[in-house]
């Protein structure tokens, strides 16, 4: 009988190695900062190529408290929702590898007052930081052009750029040496399409990090999946506007379906609602991780945890 | 590989160089004129092989070997369920589609006093997901030094699943095969101490066989499947004795590809899977590879995501579920109440749907041929636009059913407003909430 050798496939594409972050030394005031990608196989297949970074957690933490959370969520962090500094050191205690500070849509969110929590959350945590706008084009600009200022040196990652809407964000991040979050609606071609109208502003492609989307479990995961999956191939067959780190936001989609906000009036089937719910979120982000995914962003402390433990059993 | 006619028609007795097959060439006795029609139906899988009595040993197992996939297909069975096993094809969903989930077994064990209720528990659990009953498939009982074979009685008569008896005893094996009586099991495991009397006892109670070898090792798993398939087992299941993330994605990856890629028969077959507690790792088997997947307990608040992760994977990319379009009352709703438009995909549809009959609030849905997209990528693919919108209006005669001419269209396009106002005139567009969940609060604030 002959020999069976293990399979080992050759890849000669490479993702690009991105660092989040800035220590004193380099110009900022964090106390560390987190590298992913550089990987030269598909995820976790350490036999026949590289892996040089696991893939890192980020929390997301909110300026106000948020309004439309789980009550699992809400009681989880308990009283630190009120104040954000407090929420950043929170994520920080609790495993986070970055803090996603993302803004919600309010009243008083001005440039100035962007300015203010920027600096209250990088005095509140040494964690490389995510800022996100609420979403809308014209506020997004505004204070997103305020924090890459104000945060100067700090290597931030600024966004969501979205194709309707990426080059005040881009510029101001040029401007003052960030990083880019790129999102696009789970399709291989409009997230290289993205990246390229990026790359083209002058933006290094070191410096930008792709978010293809996800759908959570139950509503659509398969979808972000596979196109995370083509995007990881893409990359290691060498498509350069391919070999990008990826960052999804499980946290945000699990958390918005019916099984992790409901607690009455559905199926017994269903289960206990806590452990439920945070099944619901640490199986998106478990099944995102193995197909690609280089940052997660998670909400609840306990899925940190676990999705923590998985990677250290994916990686050790 | 599949061979092609002629090159079966070269192993059957009008080939064969021995006389005394030679002599049957051309006999008629499979029922077809020559062994060359008889070729060609089995090149077109109309014909079995059986048919035809005099084909020698060697073509046999050439023929044989030739028409077997890649990954064998295996069969659990017992009181008309029915659980099939691999069979795929692909070693990535999008490449086309994955053919057979794995199977989710819950372990009891025999020291263990509520067995039976577990497994009646287990089989009687269903959770419905976008209009699927989605279920467990069967129960892995363990010999752990109690009555093995009244605990397997006790839930075979507790669930009428299929079973997976764990033990590596063959005197325990035998009693739980004939407790199991009735049931197709798989029998795990085979080791490379017990494998000829578990391979005996395999094929003397016709179950599938798990092999195990001492330590994770491609060869000596695919060494142990060989021996005991010349013992005479086909249905053979792989443990290759990993049970942590890293070293079980690996090999799984490893083994399917030397099954798809590589032409290797030796593991040609599904790969049983250790999950223990840990929901995490039993979504790395369903993604990645695993054909029967075994929890050592049983919640509803675990089981649910993953068999709708389970029913995620294995959905086939080339098909979205769609739903049919049309007007879907809900809540038996008056000329009066809300008209909402959706898109016919059937996690869009469901989403809103659910949200609006367990709300209680009466409702008209109509549901827009968006071929099958969501509202978000239907709307950029051009498949939900103010032109299509207006039409599933107008086609489903909604002026004329109602007493109102108030549209709600979902947050995520509003944009189409104002072309929707253009497109259906004497028509007032409202934008409603962005997520389904958000649909009920909006109608009891905005809808008066």
């Amino acid at each position: 009988m002959s020999a069976i050798a293990i399979p080992v496939e050759k890849w000669s594409g490479k993702v690009r190695e991105v660092t989040l972050g800035a220590t004193a030394e380099q110009g900022g005031t964090r106390t560390k900062t987190v590298t992913v990608g550089g990987e030269t196989t598909l995820p976790f297949l350490h036999f026949e190529g590289q892996l040089p970074h696991p893939p890192a957690i980020a929390v997301e933490i909110r300026d106000r408290p948020p309004a439309d959370w789980s009550p699992v969520l809400l009681e989880a962090w308990g009283d630190v929702v009120n104040d954000v500094t407090a929420w950043a050191r929170a994520a920080e205690e609790q495993g986070a590898d970055i803090v996603l500070l993302q803004f919600s849509l309010h009243h008083d969110l001005t440039a100035d007052y962007a300015r203010q929590t920027l600096r209250r959350v990088l005095s509140a945590t040494g964690l490389p930081l995510i800022v996100f706008g609420p979403g809308q084009a014209d506020i997004d600009n505004e204070i997103l052009v305020a924090v890459a200022e104000e945060g100067k040196g700090e290597n931030l990652v600024l966004g969501v750029c979205e194709d309707k809407n990426y080059r005040t964000i881009v510029a101001a991040a040029l401007a003052h040496n960030h990083m880019v979050n790129a999102r696009t609606a789970m399709d291989v071609n409009l997230a290289k399409q993205l990246n390229i109208l990026i790359s083209d502003m002058g933006m290094p492609v070191e410096r930008i990090i792709m978010d293809p989307t996800t759908g959570a479990l139950g509503y659509g995961i398969e979808y972000g999946y596979s196109v995370m999956e083509r995007l990881r191939l893409a990359a290691l067959q060498g498509d350069s506007m391919t070999q990008l780190p990826m960052l999804v936001t499980p946290g945000e989609e699990a958390w918005r379906t019916k099984e992790a906000r409901a607690g009455e009036g559905v199926p017994a089937a269903w289960g206990d609602w806590a452990e439920r719910a945070i099944n619901w979120e640490t199986i998106t982000a478990g099944t995102l991780i193995e197909s690609g995914a280089d940052i997660v962003v998670l909400r609840h402390p306990e899925s940190v945890k676990r999705i923590r433990a998985m990677i250290n059993a994916l990686m050790n | 590989m599949a061979l092609s006619g002629i090159q079966i028609y070269k192993l059957l007795p009008a080939s064969s160089k021995n006389p005394e097959v030679k002599k049957h060439a051309n006999c008629k006795e499979c029922g077809f004129p020559t062994c060359l029609a008889f070729a060609m139906k089995l090149a077109q899988k109309q014909a079995e092989l059986a048919q035809c009595p005099y084909v020698e040993e060697e073509s046999k197992a050439q023929l044989e070997a030739s028409a077997a996939p890649p990954i064998r297909l295996i069969t659990l069975s017992a009181d008309g369920r029915k659980l099939e096993v691999g069979n795929e094809t692909v070693m990535f969903r999008h490449e086309k589609t994955f053919f057979h989930p794995p199977g989710l077994f819950v372990r009891v064990k025999d020291t263990q006093p509520d067995a039976a209720e577990v497994a009646k528990a287990v089989a009687g659990y269903a959770v419905e997901y976008v209009g699927m009953d989605l279920t467990l498939d069967g129960i892995a009982v363990e010999a752990d030094g109690g009555d093995f074979a009244a605990t397997v009685a006790a839930v075979k008569a507790a669930s009428s699943l299929p079973l997976i008896l764990l033990t590596e005893d063959p005197a325990a094996a035998e009693a739980g095969l004939k407790a199991a009586a009735g049931v197709r099991v798989l029998l795990w495991a085979a080791t490379p101490d017990n494998w000829q009397a578990m391979a005996g006892l395999a094929k003397q109670y016709n179950a599938a066989l798990a092999v195990r070898p001492a330590e994770t090792d491609l060869n000596a798993l695919a060494g142990l499947a060989e021996q005991v398939k010349n013992a005479g087992v086909e249905d053979i299941v792989l443990d290759p004795a990993c049970r942590d993330f890293r070293t079980s994605l690996q090999t799984f990856t490893q083994l399917r590809r030397l099954a798809l890629k590589h032409g290797e028969r030796r593991v040609g077959y599904p790969i049983l899977a250790f999950a223990g507690n840990d929901p995490l790792l039993a979504g790395q088997h369903i993604a990645k590879y695993g054909g029967f997947i075994i929890l050592d307990s049983f919640s509803p608040a675990t089981v649910y995501p993953l068999l709708v992760l389970r029913a995620n994977i294995f959905t086939d990319p080339q098909k979205p579920i769609q739903v049919q379009p049309g007007v879907y009352e809900i809540n038996n709703p008056k000329p009066s109440d809300p008209l909402m438009v959706t898109t016919n995909f059937s996690i869009t549809y469901f989403s809103v749907a659910n949200e609006l009959e367990s709300s209680g609030l009466p409702g008209w849905l109509l549901v827009a041929d968006a071929e099958g997209m969501s509202v978000l990528t239907a709307w950029a693919a051009g498949k939900f636009d103010a032109e299509r919108i207006a039409k599933a209006v107008n086609n489903n005669g909604l002026a004329e059913k109602l007493a109102h001419k108030r549209l709600i269209i979902p947050g995520h396009v509003a944009v189409l407003m104002g072309e929707l106002e253009e497109e259906l005139p004497g028509w007032e567009i409202n934008v409603g909430p962005r997520e389904a969940v958000d649909l009920p609060n909006y109608l009891k604030m905005q809808w008066g």
